[in-house]
């Protein structure tokens, strides 16, 4: 996203994280106009610093499902974030929060419609309804 | 509770555990889940069917649990996001009445109140009040918050020096909104009424509006201190 142009905003626990930003990057992070925030998703000081509330937009996209679901609400509810999306491995929790409201993506569900339509030799059909 | 309700428990640490126990001790039908294998199976050999294994944040062990028929949901992981996500799908998905959730670390108590979700406890907030009871810093101790009913207990200690030693309670004049409920006096508790004296060393409960608490600390604060 920080290639087509976009500012980006990256919030994580482990400091060494913002190494693998630069992989297969051209020139470094920052330069290229990325910022990089040490902290929990959960905390607001962490939020806060790292722009959340003039962010045009947030993705939940920890190693945690549950975490993700929490931090988009949060992004949403008190930040009042415009565009907020979770990655939520667990289908049927992408699915029922999907149905609550909350925009989830779930690689699980993405990657078995793919694998199923690998083995069965079939066209990928256009999108299937999902926001996927 | 009165009649016997079915209870599942997320997290079966040490509250958990013992949670269960207490919980069907008293008749209740409970269901505890854990979601690491050594704890479910030390569990088991005590609880038997009572404990179930599995991660209660994914809903087919939820169901598995019989949520749809739950009257109440209590949620004590370690994990704050995880007992958030509980709660919110055994609310709104399952429809259960009545849940408890666990707040492990203080400062996502906002978060909980974010999503509405209530009653939480916490056992640092609920030590620290102990603390500050023991150790109070003002002479007056933050006791209970009705949010719901738009009103607070305070409890305050009198000092020698405080101002409202040696008046009745009819001479204080109470903010409008706040009133004096009862008075400690050498280990003993009472009413108190308009006539009665305050001495030192008394501990009096007042039950106020929300906002009035600086009110009050000036109103018994120490003579010369305008509070």
């Amino acid at each position: 996203m920080l290639q087509a142009g976009h500012e980006v905003s990256c919030l994580d626990e482990d400091p060494e994280a913002h190494a693998r930003l630069e992989v297969d990057f051209d020139g470094t992070w920052e330069d290229s106009g990325g910022s990089f925030t040490v902290g929990a998703g959960l905390e607001v000081d962490a939020l806060i610093s790292a722009g959340v509330e003039r962010a045009d937009a947030f993705i939940a996209s920890t190693d945690g499902d549950n975490t993700n679901i929490i931090i988009a609400q949060i992004a949403e509810k008190r930040f009042s974030v415009p565009s907020v999306v979770a990655r939520v491995l667990d289908p049927r929790r992408a699915e029922w929060y999907q149905s609550q409201g909350l925009r989830t993506i779930s690689g699980t569900q993405f990657a078995i419609e793919k694998l199923q339509q690998t083995v069965l030799g079939e066209e990928a059909p256009a999108a299937s309804g999902s926001e996927i | 509770m009165g009649s016997p309700k079915y209870i599942i428990i997320a997290g079966g640490g040490k509250v958990g555990w013992n949670l269960t126990r207490e919980l069907l001790g008293k008749g209740h039908e409970v269901t505890l889940i854990e979601n690491r294998r050594d704890r479910y199976l030390k569990i088991e050999q005590e609880l038997e069917h009572n404990v179930q294994y599995g991660d209660a944040s994914e809903l087919w062990v939820l169901e598995r649990a019989g949520i749809s028929r739950a009257d109440m949901v209590i949620a004590m992981t370690g994990d704050d996001e995880d007992n958030m996500l509980i709660c919110q799908v055994a609310r709104q998905k399952y429809l259960v009445d009545r849940i408890i959730a666990r707040v492990n670390n203080p400062r996502n108590r906002e978060w909980f109140e974010l999503l509405e979700i209530k009653p939480y406890v916490s056992a640092t907030d609920s030590i620290l009040r102990l603390i500050e009871h023991e150790v109070p810093d003002y002479g007056l101790v933050h006791l209970l918050d009705l949010p719901g009913e738009r009103l607070e207990i305070i409890e305050i200690q009198l000092e020698a020096s405080s101002r409202a030693v040696g008046k009745t309670v009819g001479d204080l004049s109470m903010p409008e909104g706040s009133l004096l409920i009862s008075v400690l006096r050498d280990g003993q508790g009472f009413v108190p009424g308009p006539d009665t004296d305050l001495r030192a060393e008394d501990e009096v409960l007042a039950v106020l509006d929300p906002g009035l608490e600086e009110d009050l600390k000036t109103l018994f604060a120490a003579n010369g201190d305008k509070g």
